[in-house]
């Protein structure tokens, strides 16, 4: 029978529509998932009792492979096979990773992504971090007693579009509809409930296994920005372990230790480390090949004395990220603690004594960003009431596409909360015409050729009709991760075509306020760049219909002295159309409205007339 | 008769509460929905209702709203454990039949 949870007063779900979805923190060294039960985000065990799941994959030439502990134990044994840290790969291609340094592994260059040779073929980073997450999805939906409706996952705010993208296509192969991905110090933020507070900047340490991040958060009415991160790709958890083991090293003459030594002793620096988290002091024994025992022991002042630089090396990247972000360490109003590394009591200090106050600590840092990633989870799988739902993210620039003269047309304003979907109306420039072409831009500035070119497509198949008469919807769609889609519909016909495109693809934070500031910086010349850009347009339509017209009736309607003043007036335009000064073209306009008018009746006289004689409309409509 | 708790399920009840850290108890009762006749609603309780009976077990204080007891009366409450996933279970002297998933009843 299905188990019931507790559901928030009013809440209550109808049988069956409970949706079962969770957060998952998919780490470089481990990944673990949680979700809200019973109004509280927990993290789900395996059938072993563990949450951590060591994100490492063993692929066997049979094909099978082993993820977790297993593979985690086999890493010196079959180092070639045995694949850690797959994330560091992610959207990556050959020449970012040979910068990381030697590494066991074959690498094939592929087009957009390394690739990694195994025993079981060759296997992409999007591959290898699926099967993580296939193993995440099959213990939560054990753990849940249902199939997943969905999960957020989390990546690191300095993550490029490809490797989120790269991130959403593994959960895709291993059966997981993404929610959205979420920032990492967001979901530590929201683990925290900061994102209950009405404002603030909020500064979020981590320090993992064998990174560290620090990222400066700004809350406004429920949305988190990533104002600045900054951090230490080389620096992490296991460099303290590393610094005792060379400690112990030099002082017990154990500079010779060979490759088994070595890792039984790190093993035995790491438990030193974390037991002088609890105390003052730790004592270790270790067996050594041959039979030799050393009794190994340190004080929580030594180790802090031993690894004192390791803390300091923290501090620099957080001054720059504040530096980044315009910020003094007055204006941050919290400090969140992630990472396991964060529990040794002189982190904590030192980071403390930077900011000035005491940092939030109380949940298990190892679990808070998959905590975040389930509450949020819950709230977008539709388990929570709808005015609950956060807004998180904004467009940085806004989208729009190009309209006659080189306009943009702005179609979503710049920080519009997403998803958002804006729908506008266009038509067509010339009578008969058919196709529409479609370009998508993005950026604050009035003209096309200053903003980024995003996209371009077309609208084929409208049905002919006179100029302005087709109607085409182009709709704006940004959903929740920042993906765009453009849909241009003629609605008469029904004749649509879309496109998708990554607003942010390739774009830093640096250049999305350097375009920013040019849109504030050139706002008055943009102005006139407008008028005189919508001048030449109205002009060119004026030309173009008085010109179908003169082909069509002329010979009828007008004598020669008539037909060579609107003539004269229509090259007094053309000859005004180089002008610089909208105005001028805007006065010759004018004087063939004028010229033309007479004109203009005599047709409609005549359309009037011939419709009383039996003509359809359409016939008149398409004349 | 009465509305019971396990041991467990009081355990669990007040572990909850706990982290969340307000509500005077859980609410029990039944909707008719489901694919069955009727589905057990189980929420936090921040204020009872006038016209609650409420009933104490092991500490914990379970509100039933009156047209909800006729069904549920007797039911005892128990917190379980089946492989890795865990919840809320009810034994109900008043159930006939339910359907496959549990969830929903028939009195």
């Amino acid at each position: 029978m299905a188990l019931l949870q507790i559901a928030e007063p009013g809440e209550s779900t109808a049988p069956h529509q409970h949706r079962l979805a969770v957060g998952i923190d998919l780490g470089t060294t481990n990944s673990l998932v949680a979700t809200v039960k019973s109004g509280a985000a927990e993290v789900l065990v395996d059938h072993e009792g563990h949450a951590l799941l060591p994100s490492v994959v063993r692929y066997f030439p049979d094909g099978r492979t082993e993820v977790g502990r297993a593979a985690r134990l086999s890493q010196s044994e079959d180092p070639q096979n045995t694949i850690v840290s797959v994330k560091r790969f992610m959207g990556r291609g050959v020449a970012d990773v040979a910068r990381y340094g030697a590494m066991p592994y074959v690498l094939e260059d592929a087009p957009g992504m390394v690739r990694l040779r195994t025993a079981a073929g060759v296997k992409s980073p999007v591959e290898i971090s699926a099967e993580i997450l296939r193993v995440l999805r099959v213990q939560a939906e054990a753990s849940l007693g249902g199939e997943l409706v969905g999960a957020v996952i989390t990546v690191p705010a300095y993550f490029d579009d490809a490797q989120r993208q790269a991130t959403k296509d593994a959960a895709r192969l291993a059966g997981i509809n993404v929610l959205r991905l979420l920032n990492e110090p967001t979901a530590a933020a929201i683990a925290y409930g900061l994102d209950n507070r009405s404002e603030g900047t909020f500064a979020v340490f981590d320090l993992g296994g064998g990174t560290f991040d620090i990222s400066i958060l700004k809350l406004t009415r429920g949305v988190f920005e990533v104002l600045a991160t900054s951090g230490d790709s080389a620096l992490g958890g296991d460099d303290f372990d590393q610094a005792i083991l060379a400690h112990w090293r030099r002082h017990l003459g154990l500079a010779s230790a060979n490759q088994k030594d070595t890792r039984k002793l790190l093993m035995e620096a790491r438990a030193v480390k974390e037991a002088l988290t609890r105390g003052a002091e730790a004592h270790a024994s270790v067996e050594l090949s041959y039979g030799q025992r050393v009794a190994v022991a340190l004080t929580r002042e030594e180790f802090h004395g031993l690894t004192d630089a390791l803390v300091q090396r923290t501090l620099a990247p957080v001054r720059r990220a504040l530096r980044d972000a315009k910020l003094t360490v007055g204006d941050i109003d919290g400090v969140v603690m992630v990472g396991g590394a964060t529990r040794m009591p002189h982190v904590q200090q030192a980071v403390s004594l930077l900011f000035d106050k005491q940092p939030l600590n109380n949940l298990d840092p190892d679990r808070v960003v998959a905590l975040g990633a389930a509450i949020q989870a819950n709230t977008l799988a539709g388990n929570r009431s709808a005015e609950e739902l956060l807004l998180l993210d904004v467009i940085p620039l806004s989208l729009g596409l190009e309209t006659l003269g080189g306009l943009t047309e702005k179609v979503i304003p710049r920080n519009s909360t997403i998803p958002v979907a804006r729908a506008q109306e266009f038509t067509t420039f010339k009578d008969g015409q058919t196709a529409m072409a479609i370009h998508v831009v993005q950026g604050e500035r009035e003209l096309v050729a200053d903003c980024r070119s995003l996209a371009r497509f077309e609208l084929r198949g409208i049905p002919p009709m006179v100029a302005g008469a087709a109607r085409i919807r182009v709709t704006f769609q940004v959903d929740a991760d920042g993906l765009l889609s453009v849909t241009a519909q003629e609605t008469t016909s029904g004749v649509a075509a879309s496109i998708t495109v990554k607003p942010s693809y390739g774009l830093s934070d640096d250049e999305i306020a350097d375009m920013l500031k040019a849109g504030f910086q050139h706002a008055e010349s943009d102005v006139a760049a407008r008028a005189l850009a919508e001048q030449r347009t109205e002009a060119a339509r004026l030309l173009e219909a008085l010109h179908a017209a003169l082909t069509a009736d002329g010979a009828a309607l007008l004598n020669a002295a008539e037909r060579a003043s609107i003539e004269a007036e229509m090259s007094a335009v053309k000859s005004a159309l180089g002008d610089i000064d909208h105005r001028a073209i805007k006065a010759a306009v004018d004087k063939l409205s004028l010229a033309s008018e007479a004109f203009a009746a005599r047709r409609m006289n005549k359309s009037v007339a011939a419709a009383l004689t039996g003509r359809t409309l359409e016939e008149i409509g398409g004349s | 008769m009465a509305i019971t708790l396990t041991d467990r399920a009081a355990n669990h009840v007040n572990g909850y509460l706990a982290k969340r850290g307000k509500g005077v108890g859980v609410r029990f009762g039944v909707r008719t929905t489901g694919c069955s006749g009727m589905a057990y609603k189980l929420e936090f309780v921040d204020a009872a209702a006038s016209e609650d009976h409420v009933f104490e077990s092991h500490g914990v204080k379970v509100f039933v709203d009156p047209k909800s007891l006729a069904y549920i009366d007797g039911t005892e409450l128990d917190f379980v454990r089946e492989g890795l996933n865990e919840g809320f279970k009810f034994n109900n002297p008043n159930e006939k039949d339910k359907c496959g998933c549990g969830e929903s009843f028939n009195v």
